[in-house]
């Protein structure tokens, strides 16, 4: 492994960063992102998920058998998303009301089953730790600067703090679903154009 | 949605509700299998056929089985597995009896598994408290919905492929404007139900 742990954690935040580069998991990208709360509330809990499949999958990656890892590793990632579906019920109710149907569908989100597959079963505990961290994070950040974009532009706040004064008149497209696509798409053109 | 008709059900889960385009689920499949027709059509089949399913299914699990035990917090799990045997159960019996079929769906079937449009769907019904019959009314339309913003959206992009895009904006940036700009012609059936 050429790679060091630092690397493994920092590819995440912009070489590959799950949403814009491998164009994977998009349906909580535009789904959630209808303000910044909820992007980084969305992330927060696909983070812990992916971390914590990281470790245990890496943890039994000898276990495991080849023939049976993919449905191994979608009962390990189901059982860490019923834990958050459990512990946002207790103590983050609205946003859990907020999130709704996009709590249960971590499970079936591409990036952590992604992470399972492509990384946790191949390589050692802390490296897959450290690139389920960094995976987790570069996606809380895609979320949130997403979920900021729309917010601004769809309801004139900021993290619910008014930016452009009462006279503003919100674009509603922005938070409506047509919007979420258009913004994306001009998000991705935009970090091409940094290339 | 437990109190509209059938046929208003079938109505919304395609256009009003679309599954892609106004819920945001399955954007996966929608923007890997989208570049040529041929994979759009069946994706498009085989989400139809594992989603109806899938939809008796998971009813049948959820009100006979968790409901009565109280194991309400199961059901996500539980849920994903039924899907995924389902899938692999699929795939077999077809691969077995009808291989014509399997060769068309072949590749697109075990995709499903992580489509999350099919898992949304039955959760959704859940949800809403449809009864049997309605649950598979509304799985029905949410795959068709499904294929139909799927096929509507390869059309456009395989006449993309001939356009002069500007650099920056080509392949998925593109597709995901013009994929936005579907979900605008879809909106103007809000309020139809």
């Amino acid at each position: 492994m050429a790679k060091t742990i630092t690397q493994e954690f920092t590819k995440g935040l912009w070489a590959e960063i799950a949403p814009f580069r491998l164009v994977l998991g998009l349906c909580p990208v535009l789904g959630v992102t209808t303000t910044m709360e909820n992007g980084i509330g969305m992330g927060i809990a696909t983070t812990f998920v992916l971390l914590c499949s990281n470790i245990l999958v890496s943890a039994l990656r000898n276990i495991i058998p080849q023939k049976v890892r993919i449905a191994c590793f979608i009962i390990i990632i189901a059982t860490f998303v019923i834990v958050v579906e459990l512990v946002m019920q207790a103590y983050a109710y609205p946003l859990f009301l907020k999130l709704g149907l996009f709590i249960p569908l971590i499970v079936v989100n591409c990036i952590v089953l992604g992470r399972a597959e492509a990384f946790a079963y191949k390589n050692g505990l802390l490296f897959s730790m450290a690139d389920g961290l960094g995976i987790g994070i570069g996606f809380t950040l895609s979320l949130a600067a997403l979920g900021g974009v729309r917010e601004v532009l769809g309801t004139g706040t900021f993290y619910g703090a008014s930016v452009f004064g009462p006279s503003f008149q919100p674009f509603e497209f922005m938070i409506q679903a047509p919007g979420a696509f258009v913004c994306l798409g001009l998000m991705l053109c935009i970090m091409n154009l940094f290339e | 949605m437990s109190e509209l008709g059938y046929f208003s059900i079938i109505i919304s889960t395609i256009f009003v509700n679309n599954i892609l385009l106004a819920k945001f689920l399955g954007n996966c499949p929608f923007l890997g299998t989208s570049k040529k027709m041929e994979t759009a059509v069946g994706m498009a089949m085989a989400v139809v056929f594992v989603l109806v399913m899938a939809g008796a299914i998971t009813w049948v699990i959820y009100y006979l089985f968790l409901l009565p035990f109280d194991l309400v917090y199961l059901r996500t799990i539980a849920f994903i597995l039924v899907i995924a045997s389902l899938v692999q159960f699929v795939e077999l019996f077809l691969k077995k009896s009808i291989p014509a079929l399997y060769a068309g769906l072949g590749i697109f079937l075990p995709l499903i598994t992580t489509n999350c449009a099919v898992l949304g769907a039955c959760v959704i019904n859940i949800d809403e408290e449809l009864g049997f019959l309605k649950s598979l009314v509304a799985s029905f339309g949410f795959a068709v919905g499904f294929g139909v913003a799927l096929i509507l959206f390869a059309g456009v992009r395989e006449r993309i492929t001939l356009a002069r895009v500007p650099k920056p904006l080509q392949d998925t940036s593109i597709g995901l404007i013009t994929a936005g700009i579907i979900a605008l012609a879809f909106f103007s059936f809000k309020g139809m139900v």
